[in-house]
C-alpha cells in the first residue's frame, strides 16, 4: 500500500512523479555561502594558523654541529640516507622498495632526478669558496685526485674521531690522526654552513632565478636535526606522521587511514611499507570509485538503517504512520 | 529555407545537446521532490560553499605573492581562513559522502555522480597535500622529506617530486583546483541531470 504521492518504493531509475516541495536552490546556496564565509572567518581569528620557521642549513650547523659533520662526511663517503636511496636519486644496485616479492615501480621507473651526493652536498659547494682560498683548493685537488682506498681511510679516520670530538668556543678538536684533506674540507664546510652560504650553493644553479629546493631538502633530512624537531612537534612517522602539522591544529586529517596502515604490522616493521601502503591505498581508491559496482559493499547501506533516518519524515508518510505532510 | 538554415552546424548541435540534457527547469529547478527534505542534503552545498570560499582565499592570498603571509597580519589572517576554509571543506565533504553512501545514492543510473565525487575528493586530498607542501615553513620541510618516500616507492615521486617547490606550487594553484573545480560542476551537472535519488523502498504497513 503506498500513500498517494509517496510510493514506499519508488523506482531510482524513473523521473520521479511522486510529491513535491518548493526548494530555493539559489537562496540556499547564498545563505550556506555565508554561514561558511562567517564560519571560516570566525576560526581564522580564533584559531589562526600555524607558521613554524624553516629549518637552514645554517640553523643545523650552528645548533648541532657534530649531526652537521657527520651527515657531510657520509655524503662524502657515501654512506648517507640519499646515497644509499636509489631511484628516483642514486643509483644503487637492488636499492628501491618491492611491493611484492621483487615486483618494484621504484626500480623500474629509475633513476630521473640524479644527485651525486658528495659534489652535490660537500664538493661542489666547497669549490666555491677554494677559487679564492689557496690552501681549500689544494685540500679539495688532494681529496678528488687520491684513490678510492685513501679516500675511504681519511673519512673513516675523521668519522671515528668525530663520534670523541669536542667543541671549544664554536671550535671542533679532534684527536690527532690521519685524517689528510678530509679535515680542511670538513672544517669549511662547516664555516661555509653557519654563515648561510652553503644554504645558497645547495640551491644555486646556472640560471638566475630558483624554485627547486630538492637538495637541501634531502640533505637536511639526511640529518637527525630536523627529524628530532620533528619529534617534538609529535611529527614523525610513528606519532601519526604528516597528517599532523605543528601546534594544536587539526592538520590533514583526511589522511588517516593513509597514516594507519604505518601504525600496524606487518606495514610498521616492513622495509617496503611505502611501496605496500601505497599499492593497497591505491587498491582502496579504486574501490571506492567503482563502490557501486562492487557486490555486497554496495548493499551495506540497506542493512544499516541509517537511510530511515535521513529519510525520516518520508517514511513516516509513505508507511501511513502519520498524515502529517512536510511543509510544501 | 536557405542552405545554410538546413545544414546543422557544431554550435547548434552544442545548443541542442544542452537543451536536451540540461532544459532550463532541470538545471535550476524551484521544486524538489518531497524526500529532498533532511539535513543532510545541505552538505553538498556547503562543500561547494567551502570551495568558494578556499578559491577567494586562495586568490587574495596570491595578490601579493606566496611569501607574504609570512610577514604580515593581515596575510597571516587571510592564510587562515585559507586553512580553516578546507578544514570545513573536507569536513562538509566527508558528511556528504558518508550520507550519499547510506542513501546508497548511485542507484538508478547515478553510479557517475559517486563516481565524479569520490574522484573529486581524492583530488582534493591531492590540492590541500600541496597547499602544505607550499606554505615555507616547516611543516612544509618535513611532510615534503616525509611523502617523498612513499611517492617515490610508487614510482610516482620521479615525475611529481614534492621536494621540487615550483612544481608543486603550480599543482596547487593551477592545475589542480581546475581539477577539483571541473569534477565539482560536473558532479553537480549529474545532480541536476539526473535528480536526486530516492528513497530505499520502506516497510509496507501490516494490513
Amino acid at each position: 500500500m503506498s500513500v498517494a504521492g509517496y510510493p514506499i518504493a519508488p523506482d531510482p531509475a524513473v523521473e520521479w512523479t511522486g510529491a513535491k516541495r518548493r526548494y530555493d536552490l539559489i537562496r540556499e546556496a547564498v545563505i550556506v555561502l555565508v554561514v561558511v564565509t562567517v564560519l571560516t572567518l570566525t576560526f581564522s581569528a580564533v584559531f589562526s594558523s600555524p607558521d613554524e620557521k624553516p629549518l637552514t642549513v645554517a640553523t643545523w650547523a650552528s645548533a648541532v654541529p657534530r649531526d652537521f659533520l657527520a651527515t657531510a662526511l657520509s655524503e662524502l663517503d657515501g654512506t648517507s640516507g640519499v646515497a644509499t636511496y636509489g631511484p628516483p636519486y642514486t643509483h644503487v644496485a637492488g636499492a628501491g622498495q618491492n611491493i611484492i616479492g621483487s615486483l618494484s615501480i621504484q626500480r623500474a621507473i629509475g633513476v630521473r632526478i640524479a644527485i651525486d651526493p658528495a659534489r652535490a652536498f660537500v664538493l661542489g659547494p666547497l669549490s666555491i669558496p677554494a677559487t679564492t682560498d689557496l690552501q681549500l683548493h689544494s685540500a679539495l685537488a688532494e681529496y678528488q685526485n687520491a684513490s678510492e682506498s685513501q679516500r675511504q681511510a681519511w673519512t673513516k679516520a675523521y668519522s671515528d674521531a668525530l663520534d670523541n670530538s669536542s667543541f671549544v668556543s664554536g671550535q671542533l678538536v679532534l684527536a690527532p690522526a690521519s685524517y689528510g684533506p678530509v679535515a680542511p674540507l670538513m672544517s669549511n664546510l662547516l664555516l661555509m654552513a653557519r654563515s648561510g652560504a652553503l644554504d645558497g650553493a645547495l640551491i644555486s644553479t646556472s640560471r638566475f632565478y630558483q624554485t627547486n629546493f630538492t637538495k637541501s631538502l634531502l640533505f637536511l633530512a639526511d640529518g637527525s636535526y630536523l627529524e628530532n624537531m620533528a619529534g617534538r612537534q609529535n611529527l614523525q612517522g610513528s606519532q601519526w606522521g604528516m597528517m599532523n602539522e605543528t601546534g594544536n591544529y587539526p592538520g590533514q586529517a583526511w589522511l588517516w587511514l593513509y597514516t594507519f596502515w604505518y601504525q600496524i604490522p606487518p606495514f610498521a616493521t616492513s622495509e617496503n611499507a611505502d611501496a605496500q601502503i601505497w599499492a593497497l591505498m591505491g587498491l582502496l581508491s579504486v574501490g571506492f570509485v567503482l563502490l557501486p559496482f562492487i557486490p555486497g559493499v554496495r548493499s551495506i547501506p540497506r542493512f544499516i538503517p541509517i537511510y530511515r533516518l535521513m529519510w525520516r519524515d518520508y517514511y513516516r508518510v509513505a508507511e501511513g504512520r502519520s498524515t502529517r505532510r512536510p511543509t510544501a | 529555407m536557405s542552405t545554410f538554415e538546413r545544414r546543422p552546424t557544431w554550435t547548434g548541435r552544442v545548443r541542442r545537446a544542452v537543451e536536451e540534457t540540461l532544459p532550463p527547469d532541470r538545471l535550476l529547478p524551484d521544486t524538489q521532490p518531497i524526500y529532498v527534505a533532511s539535513w543532510i542534503y545541505v552538505f553538498g552545498v556547503l562543500t561547494l560553499a567551502a570551495f568558494v570560499v578556499i578559491v577567494l582565499s586562495g586568490c587574495v592570498l596570491s595578490l601579493a605573492g606566496p611569501a607574504w603571509w609570512h610577514g604580515s597580519g593581515v596575510g597571516r589572517y587571510v592564510n587562515s581562513t585559507h586553512l580553516w576554509g578546507t578544514e570545513l571543506f573536507f569536513f562538509f565533504m566527508v558528511v556528504h559522502l558518508w550520507g550519499k553512501f547510506f542513501m546508497a545514492a548511485w542507484r538508478g543510473k547515478r553510479a557517475l555522480t559517486w563516481m565524479t565525487g569520490a574522484v573529486a575528493f581524492l583530488v582534493s586530498i591531492g590540492t590541500a597535500f600541496t597547499g602544505y607542501l607550499t606554505q615555507q615553513n616547516f611543516d612544509s620541510q618535513w611532510i615534503a622529506g616525509q611523502a617523498k618516500d612513499g611517492l617515490n616507492a610508487a614510482g610516482i615521486g620521479a615525475f611529481f617530486n614534492v621536494l621540487n617547490y615550483g612544481q608543486m606550487f603550480m599543482w596547487h594553484i593551477v592545475l589542480l583546483p581546475l581539477g577539483v573545480g571541473a569534477l565539482i560542476a560536473l558532479h553537480v551537472l549529474l545532480v541536476r541531470k539526473t535528480g536526486v535519488c530516492p528513497p530505499l523502498p520502506g516497510r509496507e504497513a501490516k494490513p
